[in-house]
């Protein structure tokens, strides 16, 4: 690995003092599961690596009157065992356990997960200069797609690959933002990350100053259900293909309320809107799950090798909601 | 970065693998102690106060409950830092990439991959290697199962996977078939031999209840 200097600050406000100095190129590390594959396969090459391991206290889960709140260095697999997160959130901890394999999630972390960058395979070749790594074109769109996006391309055409991230927003979490001298800023987790319209060398609109500290999650209402269901194309760990976390309140057999999130389809995690608005209030037959799952891909723009990805958000979507019937 | 020769020239007995080692190098390393290497901190000054930099750090460190203090470089792994400079070559760089699991070891009892994980991080960690499971010239019970059923072709990914048994078997003495394939679900066999490997785990708990 080329080589870099670490940094090891005490507190968050000296991790952005760190961020925000000029002429040194900076890169932050938590379990490093990612990062440290970024810099073997030298898609970035940072001078000092900021270990945010070293920063005291940033890995406790707690539960308030009306959230939980989940600090960024918490290991992905001290998430999923968690009692908290366990009686009031299955589908983050189904999405947890999907995840990567027991060594990773021992080290990998939420915050991580969250700001992680894209698995695409263009991406990813050092040899490869696409539009996200500076260059002038993505490669995926007339080359080899068969996972890449069939929502919200156009510029960049990759997938969002944490799995987290879709649980964590159809349960309406809010993220905390540090920036310089304690600043804070509160997001929306589904505010959080951006399209390649807009941004097309990042995922999310965390600034180079800023450090992701915390995750909070409303306490479910009574009647709260949740699943995450990941198609994966191996039976051991990896990426999903296309996953679903759905959350919502079911009464009566009809969702009164209901929010569906998927992995693999977009740059983002994608919210499929018209299949909540037309699933929401009906009797949760094949036919109306289906039907809701068509509506939501009527905005699909599939690429040459990657429409099978239609059909699997029905199936995904099917086998999850009824799941929780 | 490290180029993995530095060994004291103390050793009597000759094993393959001094004998690969010296094939690869073709001469024998010079011995430095890391007093000789200097690693004082440079610092950064920022408004939140001073935050130490290192280009090379002093760590201290168990491994299989020997105690260590070795001068590491930041972009050294553990894995590299366990092969390299404590000889220890049980772990296997495999992949170096985290999908293998060849190079899994117990960082403070929980199953990491030692390819993704800076050794300046194992600072006042406890490490366990598969050269720490055999006691007394005993084999482990879990090293004896994967004897007795079998359970390897090449031994290549051999300790990757008894390391991640053991944490497994730690944490669920007990475990049925689907939690030993979900424990051991972060590491691959090449030669394809999980049948048996989940055979072994399985006599392994057996024995260690009885
Ligand atoms: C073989 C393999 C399989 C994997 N499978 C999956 C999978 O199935 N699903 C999945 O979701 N992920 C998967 N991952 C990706 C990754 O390991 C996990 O997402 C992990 O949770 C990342 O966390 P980390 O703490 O190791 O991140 P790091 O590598 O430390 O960081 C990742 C990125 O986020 C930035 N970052 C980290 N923390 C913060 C913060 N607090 N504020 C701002 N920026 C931050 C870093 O600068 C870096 O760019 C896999 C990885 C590997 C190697
Ligand atoms: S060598 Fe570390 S996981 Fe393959
Ligand atoms: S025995 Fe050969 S890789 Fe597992």
């Amino acid at each position: 690995m080329k080589e870099f200097k670490i940094a090891q600050p005490k507190s968050l406000d000296q991790v952005t003092s760190l961020l925000s100095q000029k002429n040194t190129d900076y890169a932050l590390m938590a379990g490093g599961t990612d990062l440290l594959d970024e810099i073997k396969n030298k898609i970035i090459a940072p001078e000092v690596v900021i270990d945010l391991k070293s920063v005291p206290d940033l890995s406790t889960i707690k539960m308030d009157k009306t959230h939980v709140s989940i600090d960024a260095m918490t290991c992905v697999a001290d998430l999923a065992e968690n009692p908290i997160i366990r009686e009031n959130f299955p589908v983050l901890v189904e999405a947890a356990l999907s995840l990567a394999s027991p060594q990773l999630r021992n080290v990998g972390t939420v915050g991580g997960n969250l700001c992680q960058r894209p698995r695409c395979w263009y991406y990813r070749d050092p040899d490869t200069i696409c539009r996200k790594k500076g260059g002038s074109r993505c490669f995926a769109l007339r080359g080899r797609n068969r996972y890449h996006a069939i929502f919200g391309g156009g510029m960049c055409y990759i997938v969002h690959p944490s799995d987290l991230a879709p649980a964590l927003i159809s349960l309406d979490a809010e993220i905390t933002i540090n920036g310089l001298e304690g600043k804070k800023n509160i997001l929306r987790l589904e505010d959080f990350f951006t399209l390649p319209q807009n941004n097309v060398r990042k995922e999310n609109v965390l600034e180079a100053r800023q450090v992701l500290s915390e995750i909070r999650i409303p306490l479910p209402k009574n009647g709260s259900k949740s699943t995450y269901y990941k198609f994966k194309e191996r039976g051991t760990w990896d990426f999903a293909v296309v996953s679903a976390a759905i959350s919502g309140v079911i009464s009566g057999g009809v969702f009164r309320d209901i929010k569906i999130v998927c992995g693999g389809l977009a740059p983002i995690p994608w919210r499929l809107k018209k299949a909540e608005d037309f699933i929401k209030g009906k009797n949760l037959t094949e036919e109306v799950i289906k039907q809701g799952a068509k509506e939501a891909l009527t905005d699909a723009r599939p690429l040459e090798e990657n429409t099978y990805k239609m059909g699997l958000v029905e199936a995904v979507l099917y086998t999850a909601i009824s799941s929780m019937i | 970065m490290n180029k993995g020769k530095m060994k004291k020239g103390k050793t009597n007995t000759f094993t393959r693998r001094d004998f690969l080692k010296g094939f690869g190098s073709g001469t024998l390393g010079v011995a430095i102690t890391p007093k000789l290497l200097a690693q004082k901190a440079e610092s950064i000054q920022t408004k939140a106060g001073e935050v130490p930099v290192y280009a090379k750090k002093q760590i201290k460190f168990t491994v299989n409950s020997k105690a260590y203090t070795k001068v590491v470089e930041p972009q050294e792994t553990l894995l590299d830092v366990l092969r390299d400079k404590l000889s220890l070559t049980g772990a296997k760089k495999t992949c170096d990439r985290g999908e293998c699991g060849g190079c899994t070891v117990l960082l403070d009892g929980n199953p990491i991959y030692s390819c993704m994980y800076l050794a300046i991080r194992a600072d006042g960690t406890n490490i366990k290697t598969i050269e720490g499971m055999a006691k007394e010239g005993k084999l482990h019970p879990l090293q004896q199962a994967y004897i007795d059923k079998d359970a390897y072709q090449c031994g290549f990914c051999t300790p990757g996977f008894i390391m991640a048994s053991e944490a497994l078997l730690k944490k669920k003495s007990n475990p049925d078939l689907g939690e030993i394939k979900k424990g051991l679900s972060g590491n691959l066999c090449r030669c394809g031999n999980y049948t048996k490997i989940y055979q072994a785990v399985d006599q392994a708990a057996k024995a260690g209840r009885s």
